[in-house]
């Protein structure tokens, strides 16, 4: 049985401890990569999330776990609001992918 | 197109047309695992979008609860009811195999501790962080999927990279340089071949012509005797 864990701002994360969701309340991005670092080193989390504007500092870190078949590491938006982090993400995939953009195109 | 470095032996151009019947046939399988592994990621790229759109629509609006619910009650008394959860959420993972690539399945296990959802006492907390912890409640489940199809994608728009890669690769650089290979080796062998044809009836022109003269000699030689 894996856990789930919750990166992210006080403000964002607080009601997802009433989920069951084990929360881990950061600060600034340095401290965002330690506590992802540490998550994923433990081995004990399948899935992670991340507010999307401390993802979005800390790209570096989250490409590093890309090809690991888990924790599936997600961004969702945080407290201010979604910055179209997320979406950008799922966009460069399929330009990735399929070597254009075919599903965002208005 | 770089041409191979090979003897051109009869025995080197059988080998290398093999090698290029073989590579004529991974060009073939990856070009469709290629093709259904598009049509996969598309499929899950879809729903990630739909589902994604609905999740942040539901947060934006989650999050507007729970700053109503800090507004009315005491920040600190928000931050205690929501500690210690009565809700034990996890996850159980199993596999699946899309082309190959390996994609994680996950499985929500809630166990609860009690009878009701709220994992706080009602007294000293407001209804609005009852409402916004019900509303959460709600998208948990497309929040999980979520997670799944968006590490679906990324494992497959990876694997997708490489088979591209290898199909280019297979395409544009091997089978040709194959091709160019096997077109030189057999030119060189019809030209040695023909080499060989023309030494032969040169050969033959200088016995015929060395007979001729020495037929010519004999019949002198008769004469003048």
């Amino acid at each position: 049985m894996y856990k789930i864990g919750m990166i992210g701002d006080w403000d964002s994360v607080v009601g997802f401890m009433a989920l069951g969701f084990s929360v881990f309340e950061v600060s600034d991005a340095d401290q965002a990569r330690t506590v992802l670092h540490d998550l994923v080193k433990s081995e004990e989390y399948a899935v992670i999330y991340i507010v999307e504007d401390l993802a979005a500092r800390m790209e570096d870190e989250l490409a590093k776990y890309k090809g690991l078949p888990l924790p599936a590491i997600t961004t969702m938006p945080g407290i201010r609001g979604s910055t179209g982090y997320g979406m950008t993400h799922i966009r460069t995939a399929v330009e990735r992918a399929v070597g254009a953009d075919i599903l965002f195109k208005e | 197109m770089a041409q191979l470095k090979v003897n051109p032996t009869r025995m080197e151009l059988k080998k290398i047309q093999g090698r290029y019947q073989t590579a004529r046939k991974g060009h073939k399988l990856l070009k469709d695992k290629r093709d259904e592994l598009m049509r996969q990621f598309l499929e899950v790229v879809r729903e990630d979008k739909v589902l994604r759109e609905r999740v942040e629509a539901a947060l934006s609006h989650v999050y507007g609860s729970f700053s109503v619910a800090g507004a009315v009650s005491d920040p600190q008394m928000l931050k205690e009811a929501l500690m210690c959860p009565k809700k034990d959420c996890s996850i159980d993972v199993s596999h699946k195999n899309v082309m190959s690539v390996i994609v994680p399945v996950f499985h929500v296990a809630v166990s609860e501790n009690g009878a009701d959802a709220c994992n706080y006492g009602l007294a000293f907390t407001s209804g609005e962080l009852d409402a916004a912890v019900s509303e959460l409640s709600g998208i948990q489940e497309d929040l999980i999927r979520m997670a799944e199809l968006e590490k679906s994608a990324q494992l497959l728009a990876e694997e997708i990279e490489r088979t591209r890669r290898r199909v280019n690769a297979l395409e544009y650089i091997m089978m040709p340089s194959y091709l160019e290979t096997i077109k030189a080796i057999k030119m060189k062998l019809d030209e040695n071949e023909r080499g060989n044809t023309t030494r032969l009836m040169k050969v033959k022109d200088m016995m015929v012509q060395a007979q001729i003269q020495q037929r010519r000699q004999e019949d002198d030689d008769s004469e003048e005797t």
